[in-house]
């Protein structure tokens, strides 16, 4: 009989899928939560206090978001760390995979190198956004969000977050499924055609849904500009709201 | 009346190969073109032929059965892998351009030991059955019966020739030598289907369970495309990662 293998590449490969689905429900979930600024300042408001535990303990505690944005972190870490396994690790490596793409042109050995490239990219964008959560919950709402992405010029970080995030999270969704549970039978090709194009409409939709809340922010923070740091206050919300 | 179509004008194919014999230490590889009449219902394999016969008798490629079956004739075809005896030259543009498989052995110009890789792949993952007191069985006795749907589904698989072309197709393979490729994991399924072969899943995790086996597959499913076979080569390995998931995790 063979040599006995450790459990560990087994879990290694189940951590990588679990962990990326996470993130990929988290950010789907994130980007129906921001984009509230699309139904007015009152909704984004009503959303940034719910996270801040308003609801539940009466008053806002910014560090429960804190506390999301660790925990979000960690989980970033714990894939990033796997998926680094699977790029290529050697200059030669590097060649070989180049000159295999620019042959084969094969549609899905592409899809994947986007998630190598997207990958690479997130590894600095996630902790430039993360890092501005973590260290300043309290700073989440229609003005202190929206001067942040004007004022302090983070529309590129969330530009090229958007961007990347959302094909890197799309791509990866389809390649999830075609790894565990890949089509089978007469209808395989079907099937996945329609991942495929699933894949494509997913993308579509939150790269759309994504601009118009960023150039909303972009907007209240260019018209907030002059009065920027002053916080948005509703007219139910007692003094101090943001 | 009925009439076989013809077609009336014929294509100049500019057939574009690579060329190289690795035991001659003054080669050099190169494109060497050819140029000749495209037939009706050419396939790379005839015009290969054609080419070797007419022009050139010192060009290296293989054929044995002309019919998809043996997997010899395994070759990048306009930079996709393919077998020629199954390629019609009427679905390529008029310029054609053929080079080995990589990832194998060059014996010279087209021609690749695909034979030693596959017995390599063969014996480190120990593609037969394992039974226990084999070698004293009674062969003049018939075989256990066996389901025919389980016949079927062993025959789907044991359906691949070992052309090469997923390990010339796949990512992971070109990056990572070590890599068994759709062809080894296939190899572990049928003979896991297989009830004359007592190997559990624990002994076909020791086999394929870490990066070099089923753990290493990117899912970039260029073997599930290229496959000459139509293997559903996604779907076997899929199935696999899952019970080595359970068996290993």
């Amino acid at each position: 009989m063979p040599k006995t293998l450790s459990a560990l590449s087994a879990r290694m490969d189940l951590l990588q899928s679990l962990s990326g689905l996470l993130l990929v429900l988290f950010i789907w979930a994130h980007m129906f939560f921001e984009s509230s600024i699309l139904l007015g300042e009152d909704a984004m408001y009503a959303v940034s206090r719910m996270f801040e535990g308003e609801p539940l303990f009466g008053k806002p505690y910014p560090l429960l978001v804190s506390a999301a944005g660790i925990a979000v972190f960690l989980l970033v870490a714990v894939h990033a760390v796997l998926a680094l396994r699977k790029f290529p690790g050697s200059s030669r490596q590097y060649q070989l995979l180049n000159r295999h793409l620019g042959v084969i042109r094969h549609e899905d050995t592409t899809l994947w190198y986007v998630q190598v490239i997207t990958g690479f990219c997130l590894f600095f964008l996630i902790p430039a956004h993360l890092y501005t959560v973590i260290t300043q919950p309290e700073n989440i709402g229609p003005y202190a969000s929206a001067d942040r992405v004007w004022s302090e010029r983070f529309w590129i970080v969330y530009a090229l977050l958007l961007l990347t995030v959302h094909v890197h999270a799309a791509i990866g969704v389809y390649r999830l499924v075609m790894k565990w549970y890949a089509p089978t039978g007469v209808q395989a090709g079907r099937t996945r055609a329609r991942l495929k194009r699933g894949m494509w409409c997913i993308l579509a939709f939150f790269i759309l849904l994504g601009t118009a809340s960023l150039l909303t922010y972009m907007r209240i923070g260019y018209q907030h500009a002059d009065s920027a740091g002053e916080r948005y206050r509703p007219a139910s919300a007692p003094v101090g709201a943001r | 009346m009925n009439r076989i179509p013809v077609q009336e004008v014929r294509r100049s194919l500019q057939i574009r190969i690579l060329r190289h014999n690795p035991h001659d230490p003054a080669s050099k590889p190169c494109l060497q073109t050819f140029e000749l009449e495209e037939a009706e219902s050419m396939t790379l394999f005839i015009a290969l032929n054609e080419i070797r016969q007419t022009m050139d008798p010192s060009l290296q490629f293989d054929f044995v059965c002309r019919a998809g079956i043996c997997g010899s004739c395994g070759m990048i075809i306009n930079g996709r892998p393919g077998l020629a005896c199954r390629t019609l030259t009427r679905n390529l543009p008029e310029c054609i351009t053929l080079a080995p498989l990589p990832g194998f052995e060059l014996i010279g110009d087209l021609s690749v030991n695909t034979g030693k890789w596959m017995r390599g792949m063969s014996e480190r993952l120990e593609t037969w059955v394992h039974q226990r007191d084999l070698d004293r069985a009674d062969i003049d006795q018939l075989e256990e019966r066996m389901e025919p749907d389980l016949a079927e589904r062993i025959y789907e698989l044991e359906r691949c020739i070992e052309c090469g072309c997923c390990i010339a197709a796949c990512g992971t393979a070109r990056m990572r030598e070590d890599f068994v490729g759709a062809v080894g994991l296939n190899q572990i399924m049928r003979f896991r289907l297989d009830p004359r072969d007592e190997r559990s899943d624990a002994d076909f995790y020791a086999l394929v369970g870490d990066e070099s086996g089923v753990f290493g597959c990117m899912t970039l499913l260029g073997c599930e495309d290229y496959c000459p076979k139509d293997l559903p080569l996604a779907a076997q390995i899929a199935f696999l990662r899952r019970r080595m998931v359970a068996t290993g995790a």
